[in-house]
C-alpha cells in the first residue's frame, strides 16, 4: 500500500478558506487561520485561489537542514514530522522549505507543519469542492496524466498542432 | 474565553479611541452583528441628527459567530442613520472582513465625528489607529483595497471600504469589501464619505477560542451537509442567485419598465445558463465560482466583460468581476427593459467599482426613464440622453453620471427618489416605487401579499432580506408550514400555502423578521437558513452552533427573544427619527401603485393581481399585534418591559 498524499487542484478552489479554519480548530482548538498548516494564497481580481500545504517531500529539505535532527520522515506513512521537544526554534527549516509549508509559532517559539491529521486530513474532509484531496501517490500521477491527455485531445479538436521542443 | 472581542469607539473629530469590553449581559440580550449594532446606533447617534453630519454614527459589526465554525460565518452589518431615508440604514456583506476583524480582536467599530481630511482606520491585533488616506481617496473600490495592502505591506488585510460614489455623497453609496461584496441598502458608504472615512482595514492573528472544539467540528460537518444537500443550494453553487431569474420571470414576478409590466420579454441573453456559460468561457475554467469565508455554497461566478461595441465605448472590455447576481439582472435588465448581457456585466462592474447600491441605482434610472417617456423629463434635463426604456447605452451612461454627479440629472438622481421628485415636480412622486423612501428591488409583489407586507414593514425600507417569507412560493404542504411557523413559539392561527392569499401571512412575516434578525446577529449567511428551504437550519440548530462554538447556553426561544428585542430597537430608532405608519414618505405603507395598477403579464394566477388595500391594512394590524405593538406600530409599555427596553432612552450606556 502506497502512502497517500494531499493533492491540490487549485482550479477547483473557491477561495473560501474553510480548510484553514478547520485546520486551526483541529490542531489548536481555536479559530485562527494564521495557525493553520494550510494557507490559501489568493489573487482575488483574477479569481486565482491556490491552497498551499506541505508536500511531505521524500528528500525533505526541512529535514536535511535541521541542525538537531528534530525532523524525521516516516516512509510508510509518507509523513514528515517535527519533534517539538527537540526543536530549538532556529527556523532553518522555515527558510529552506520551497513551498513555505513550514510555519513558526512565535508564542511557543516552535515550528509547525501539516501532520495529515492522523490520516484523516480535515482540510480534505471539509472541502466541498475537493480542491484538496487525499489520494494514493500513484493515483495522483494517473489523474494528472488523464487531465493532460484531455487537454491535448481538446487541443486536437481545435486543430492545434502540438509542438515538441528539440 | 470565546467572548473576549471588543468594541472600539473612534471619534474622528477629536481622534480619541475608546476600547471597551462587551458585558455578558449585553451579549445575552443582543448576541452581536445586527442586534448589537442597533443597540449601539441607538446610543451613539444623536436623535434627529443630520445623517451627513458628525453626530451620525456608522457601526461596523461582526456577528457573534464571525470567523468560527458555522456556515459562512462571514457577515458584517454596517449600520447608520441612512442619508437616503433619514431612518435606519443597515446593510450586510459577506466576504472576509468580519472574520478578519474578529481575529484582530474586535466585534464592533463605532465611528462618530468627522475627520478634517481623508483618513482610514487600521485595526490589528487589539490595536486601532487612525491613518492618513491621502493616497486612497478618489480610488475605486478595488484600487483602494489593493493600494492599502501595498501600503501596509500585507496582502491579507481585509477592508470595509467606500468608493467614489460615497466620496461624492451619493445617498445610496455602499460599503464594499473584496471585489463585489456589497453592504447595500443602508447608505453606510455615504455616511463614511461624509466623515472623510475611506475604509476600515483589518488584519488579525489572534485566537478565537472554540468552546467545544471536537463537538463543534463534528456538528459543523453535519450542519454543512444539511446545507449543501439542499437542491436549491446545489443549483446556487453552479448558477449563483440568477438561478431564480428564469422561473420568476416566466411566472411574472419581475418588475419591468418601472412597474408598468411584470415580465421581461426576449430575456434569453441573460438567462442564468447563458451567464454561467459566459463566465466559464471568459475565465477559461469549468470551476468558476468564488465563495465567502467558510462557505460551501459558493454563489458568486467570476467573469470578464466581453468585447462588444458598448463595452468598447466605455473602455470596459476584459475587466474582471464577480456576480452578476439576481439583483443586478433586475437593476440593469428587468427594470430598464434592457436585454444585453454586456449591459448586465458592465452595470454590475460599475456599481462594484463606484461602490453604489445596484437596486437603488437601477430602480432610480428606470423611474427616470418612465418620467422621460411620459414627458416629465425632456432631453433638456437629460443632457440630450435618449432615456427610453430598452436603451442599454443610456443605462450605462446614467450610472456614470449619477456616481460622478456630473450632469444635472445625475446630480439630482444621486439624491434619491424622494428628493429628486421634489426637484423634478409634476407627477414624478406618484410614479416612484418606494417604501420608507427607498426604492424597491426589481421584484413584483402584487401577486404575493406576504412579500408585499414584508416590503412595507422592513426596518430599513423596501427590502427583500428583512422578513421575506420566500418559501411562500414553494407551495409547501400546510403541515410542513405548521412545523416551521410553530417553533420556537407556538402558533395555531391560520396558515396558507397559497402565495396569493392574505390569510396567515402576517404571522409568516413576523416569524421571518425574527428568523432573519437571529441570522444577522449570529453573522451567518441567509442562504444557509430557512430563507430558501424548509430543510435548512433553523432556531434549533443555531442554539447548538452557538453552544459548541461560543459556549453560550441558550434555548431556541432565547435566540428568538434576542431577535424580537433587536427588531424592537430598530423600530424604536425609526420611531425616534420620525416614522409614522401611514406617512407616504417614511411610513409602513406600499407605494400607491401596488393598490391601483394590476399586473399585465405572467401566469394566470398573476395577471390582474394587485394588492387589496383594506386586506393589506388588516395584515399590517395583525402583524403589529403579533409583535407587541399598538395600533400605530409603537411598542406597548408591556412589550418594552418584557424585553428590558423600557429605559433605552434614559439609561446610561452599558457599553
Ligand atoms: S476549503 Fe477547498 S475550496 Fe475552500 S479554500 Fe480550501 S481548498 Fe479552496
Ligand atoms: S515542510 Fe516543506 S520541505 Fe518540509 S516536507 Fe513539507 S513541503 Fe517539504
Ligand atoms: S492535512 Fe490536516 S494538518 Fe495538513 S493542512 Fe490539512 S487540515 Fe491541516
Amino acid at each position: 500500500m502506497e502512502a497517500k498524499v494531499l493533492m491540490i487542484n487549485h482550479e477547483k478552489c473557491t477561495g473560501c478558506r474553510r480548510c484553514e479554519l478547520v485546520c486551526s480548530v483541529f490542531h489548536e482548538n481555536v479559530a485562527n487561520p494564521s495557525k493553520a498548516r494550510i494557507k490559501v494564497e489568493k489573487w482575488e481580481w483574477e479569481g486565482l485561489y491556490i491552497p498551499m500545504s506541505c508536500k511531505q517531500c521524500v528528500d525533505a529539505p526541512c529535514m536535511n537542514v535541521c541542525p538537531v535532527k528534530a525532523i524525521t520522515r516516516d516512509d510508510a506513512q509518507g509523513l514528515v514530522s517535527v519533534d517539538n521537544d527537540m526543536c530549538i526554534g532556529c527556523r532553518s527549516c522555515v527558510a529552506v522549505c520551497p513551498f513555505g509549508a513550514m510555519n513558526f509559532n512565535p508564542m511557543m517559539k516552535k515550528v509547525f507543519k501539516c501532520d495529515l491529521c492522523d490520516g484523516d486530513p480535515q482540510c480534505v474532509r471539509f472541502c466541498d469542492m475537493k480542491a484538496v484531496d487525499f489520494v494514493d501517490v500513484r493515483k495522483e500521477s494517473l489523474s494528472k496524466k488523464r487531465d493532460a491527455a484531455f487537454k491535448i485531445s481538446e487541443a486536437k479538436k481545435l486543430g492545434a498542432t502540438i509542438q515538441y521542443e528539440g | 474565553m470565546s467572548l473576549d472581542r471588543k468594541v472600539a469607539i473612534v471619534d474622528l473629530t477629536t481622534g480619541k479611541i475608546d476600547i471597551k469590553a462587551i458585558p455578558l449581559a449585553v451579549r445575552k440580550q443582543f448576541l452581536g452583528g445586527r442586534g448589537l449594532a442597533a443597540y449601539l446606533l441607538y446610543n451613539y447617534s444623536k436623535p434627529g441628527c443630520d445623517p451627513l453630519g458628525p453626530d451620525n454614527a456608522v457601526i461596523f459589526s461582526a456577528g457573534i459567530l464571525g470567523g468560527m465554525l458555522a456556515s459562512a460565518s462571514a457577515r458584517t452589518d454596517v449600520m447608520t442613520k441612512n442619508p437616503l431615508t433619514g431612518l435606519l440604514g443597515s446593510g450586510n456583506f459577506g466576504g472576509f472582513f468580519a472574520p478578519e476583524l474578529r481575529y484582530a480582536g474586535f466585534d464592533h467599530i463605532v465611528v462618530i465625528g468627522k475627520a478634517a481630511k481623508p483618513v482610514y482606520i487600521f485595526v490589528h491585533d487589539g490595536e486601532v489607529e487612525i491613518k492618513d488616506a491621502k493616497n486612497l481617496w478618489g480610488k475605486t473600490v478595488t484600487e483602494a483595497q489593493w493600494a492599502v495592502r501595498e501600503e501596509l505591506g500585507d496582502p491579507d488585510v481585509k477592508c470595509a471600504v467606500c468608493g467614489p460614489a460615497a466620496e461624492k455623497l451619493v445617498r445610496y453609496a455602499n460599503v464594499m469589501t473584496g471585489i463585489k461584496n456589497a453592504n447595500g441598502r443602508g447608505g453606510g458608504g455615504c455616511t463614511m464619505g461624509s466623515k472623510n472615512l475611506k475604509m476600515v482595514a483589518a488584519r488579525g492573528t489572534m485566537d478565537i477560542k472554540i468552546a467545544h472544539p471536537h463537538e463543534a467540528l463534528e456538528f459543523d460537518k453535519r450542519f454543512i451537509e444539511q446545507i449543501t444537500s439542499a437542491k436549491v443550494n446545489q443549483t446556487m453553487g453552479v448558477l449563483g442567485t440568477p438561478f431564480i431569474w428564469g422561473a420568476t420571470n416566466s411566472w411574472g414576478g419581475i418588475r419591468t419598465n418601472n412597474f408598468q409590466f411584470n415580465q421581461l420579454l426576449n430575456a434569453d441573453p441573460i438567462e442564468p445558463e447563458e451567464i454561467d456559460e459566459w463566465s466559464k468561457e471568459s475565465m477559461g475554467s469549468e470551476y468558476n465560482m468564488s465563495a465567502c469565508f467558510g462557505c460551501q455554497v459558493h454563489c458568486r461566478a467570476k467573469y470578464k466583460i466581453p468585447d462588444t461595441p458598448l463595452a468598447r465605448k466605455y473602455g470596459l472590455v476584459g475587466k474582471y468581476d464577480e456576480g452578476p447576481e439576481y439583483t443586478s439582472q433586475g437593476a440593469f435588465n428587468g427594470e430598464p427593459g434592457c436585454t444585453g448581457l454586456d449591459t448586465l456585466l458592465m452595470g454590475n462592474h460599475l456599481v462594484d467599482q463606484y461602490g453604489v447600491d445596484n437596486l437603488e441605482i437601477g430602480s432610480t434610472i428606470s423611474w427616470a426613464m418612465e418620467l422621460y417617456e411620459k414627458g416629465i423629463l425632456t432631453t433638456k434635463e437629460t443632457d440630450g440622453l435618449d432615456l427610453r426604456f430598452g436603451n442599454d447605452d443610456a443605462v450605462i451612461a446614467m450610472i456614470h453620471h449619477i456616481c460622478k454627479r456630473d450632469t444635472w440629472l445625475g446630480d439630482v438622481l444621486a439624491e434619491g427618489g424622494i428628493r429628486a421628485s421634489e426637484k423634478i415636480g409634476k407627477d414624478s412622486f406618484k410614479l416612484l416605487i418606494h417604501m420608507k423612501g427607498m426604492q424597491n428591488l426589481h421584484s413584483d409583489e402584487r401577486a404575493t401579499p406576504a412579500l408585499a407586507l414584508n416590503l412595507a414593514l422592513a426596518s430599513r425600507g423596501s427590502d427583500h432580506l428583512r422578513s421575506r417569507p420566500a418559501i411562500d412560493l414553494y407551495h409547501l404542504p400546510v403541515d410542513v408550514m405548521r412545523r416551521i411557523y410553530s417553533s420556537p413559539v407556538a402558533y395555531d392561527g391560520p396558515l396558507s400555502s397559497d402565495h396569493t392569499e392574505y390569510i396567515g401571512k402576517p404571522w409568516q412575516v413576523a416569524w421571518h423578521e425574527n428568523c432573519y434578525m437571529a441570522v444577522d446577529c449570529l453573522g451567518i449567511c441567509k442562504y444557509h437558513t430557512t430563507f430558501l428551504g424548509a430543510t435548512l437550519p433553523n432556531f434549533e440548530d443555531w442554539a447548538k452552533v452557538l453552544y459548541y462554538n461560543v459556549g453560550l447556553e441558550m434555548t431556541p426561544k432565547d435566540i428568538w427573544d434576542v431577535a424580537e428585542r433587536s427588531n424592537m430597537v430598530e423600530r424604536l430608532f425609526n420611531i425616534r427619527e420620525g416614522m409614522k405608519k401611514d406617512d407616504p414618505f417614511k411610513g409602513e405603507i406600499l407605494a400607491e401603485r401596488y393598490f391601483t395598477e394590476p399586473c399585465k403579464r405572467g401566469a394566470p394566477d398573476v395577471i390582474g393581481k394587485k394588492i387589496d388595500k383594506p386586506k393589506f391594512l388588516e395584515m399590517r394590524a395583525l402583524f403589529y399585534k403579533y409583535k407587541g405593538l399598538d395600533e400605530n406600530g409603537v411598542p406597548t409599555p408591556e412589550s418594552l418591559k418584557k424585553y428590558g427596553l423600557e429605559n433605552l432612552d434614559k439609561e446610561p450606556l452599558r457599553i
